[in-house]
């Protein structure tokens, strides 16, 4: 073989030359060659001098807490989610007492002539319905793709627990506002999934295959996915119906 | 990519920002890696490491995913290293790097020599150009493949190719004179 090109040998160094192994014999056998490829391997050395400084365990949730707040707001497909917890958690209680308030007076308005306060009753209805099914669905989305991974060596299932974790505050927030509004079946629901969220989002970030499997039939179990899908379902009748 | 990975990306793409975490976590350290070797100083690395995570943010509908995740963010973090750089007129200086911290083992010879190292090092980077710095960062520091890198770029491979082997000239011609003083300096 021809003396390999300092082009080859750069690339040779690098793990990415054409014809290695000819390159590789030709060395051993020229002196020349050998002493041309040592004193780059040295050049290429001597540009090691400035290692970066370590960084400490946690940096990556250090430039998590920096980044995070730049970020644009989350981007939702429905505007109820836009509002501060608070706000929702106001506006869900005057809307939970406003659509029980409204139902009994629809039931006395056939009897009154005034009529004025019902289409903002309905409205604040609707609006909560729209929220809690919206809910349900980002609570079904977070299920299913438990659900549906496929378990193969370590899981990790940390951005289904950040979900998870993000859900549990808003589930806990309809689950007490249905049971205050005396809708049992609602806040049953509510409850269960509450505790499904809860055991994903308390779950390691990192799971072996045989403990996803075992999260994952425990959900499975539950039938909570199915419950919410019913709920779902209903709840987006109601609004329909009321819309129509 | 792991599954995980690439449904972070998915969701980010629908605009969930909280998905990013997975990523920012996972990649901090590279960047910051390849932020410092291309800025040679340690605040400038930090400001590229928060910067390519906003811009790959808000940008992530463009990542294709020809390329790891990894290199595709090393690459903005080069990018952005290198407007920094030249915002800063940072060419103009010999060196970027920090003083050298005290080391007691180093003698008064040895350690004139290993500043001057990092100097010409650092002296030697900042006349790459654009390209080959951030080819040469990428291939000899991240040991990323220069397929890889030249799909991150938008390059054809032959020429990232090419932008290392300048690269390399380059260096050893300008670290030549730190070789000879390196032999020629007894143990």
């Amino acid at each position: 073989m021809r003396h390999p090109s300092e082009e080859e040998l750069v690339m040779l160094f690098y793990g990415e030359a054409d014809g290695r192994e000819a390159i590789e014999n030709h060395l051993a056998a020229c002196p020349e060659c050998r002493a041309a490829y040592a004193e780059l391997e040295a050049a290429l050395a001597a540009v090691d001098v400035n290692e970066p400084p370590e960084r400490p365990e946690d940096y990556g949730a250090q430039v998590w807490r920096r980044v995070a707040p730049l970020l644009p707001p989350k981007r939702e497909k429905r505007w109820p989610w836009l509002m501060p917890a608070f706000a929702m958690a106001a506006m869900l209680v005057v809307a939970f007492g406003l659509g029980r308030f409204s139902a009994q007076f629809r039931g006395q308005a056939t009897q009154s002539p005034s009529t004025v306060t019902a289409p903002a009753a309905q409205v604040r209805e609707r609006i909560l319905m729209v929220a809690v099914g919206d809910h349900l669905e980002r609570s079904q989305m977070v299920l299913l793709e438990l659900v549906n991974t496929h378990a193969a060596g370590n899981v990790d299932i940390s951005a289904e627990q950040a979900r998870a974790q993000d859900l549990v505050a808003s589930n806990r927030l309809y689950r007490e506002a249905a049971a205050r509004s005396g809708d049992t079946g609602v806040a049953s629901v509510l409850d269960e999934l509450e505790r499904a969220l809860l055991e994903i989002a308390h779950s390691p970030s990192k799971v072996s295959s045989s403990e996803f499997e075992e999260l994952r039939k425990r959900v499975e179990a539950q039938g909570i996915l199915f419950k919410v899908r019913v709920i779902d379902t209903k709840l987006r009748g109601q609004v329909s119906g009321n819309h129509l | 990519m792991e599954a995980s990975e690439a449904a972070a990306i998915g969701r980010c793409r629908a605009g969930d920002s909280d998905a990013f975490r997975v990523l920012v976590e996972r990649h901090s350290r590279t960047v910051f890696r390849v932020a410092y070797r291309m800025t040679g100083n340690e605040q400038d690395a930090e400001d590229v490491v928060q910067e390519t995570f906003l811009r790959a943010f808000r940008r992530i509908g463009s990542y294709d995913g020809r390329a790891a995740f990894s290199t595709w963010l090393c690459s903005i973090a080069a990018n952005y290293s290198l407007d920094l750089l030249r915002s800063r007129q940072r060419s103009q200086e010999v060196g970027g790097m920090e003083e050298d911290s005290a080391d007691s083992s180093l003698t008064p010879e040895r350690l004139a020599l290993s500043r001057e190292a990092r100097e010409r090092v650092a002296a030697a980077l900042n006349h790459l150009s654009a390209l080959e710095r951030t080819a040469f960062t990428m291939r000899h520091f991240e040991g990323v493949s220069i397929g890889d890198i030249a799909v991150a770029m938008g390059r054809p491979s032959g020429a990232v190719r090419h932008c290392v082997f300048r690269a390399v000239q380059k260096l050893r011609r300008e670290l030549q004179p730190l070789m000879r003083a390196r032999y020629a300096t007894p143990e």
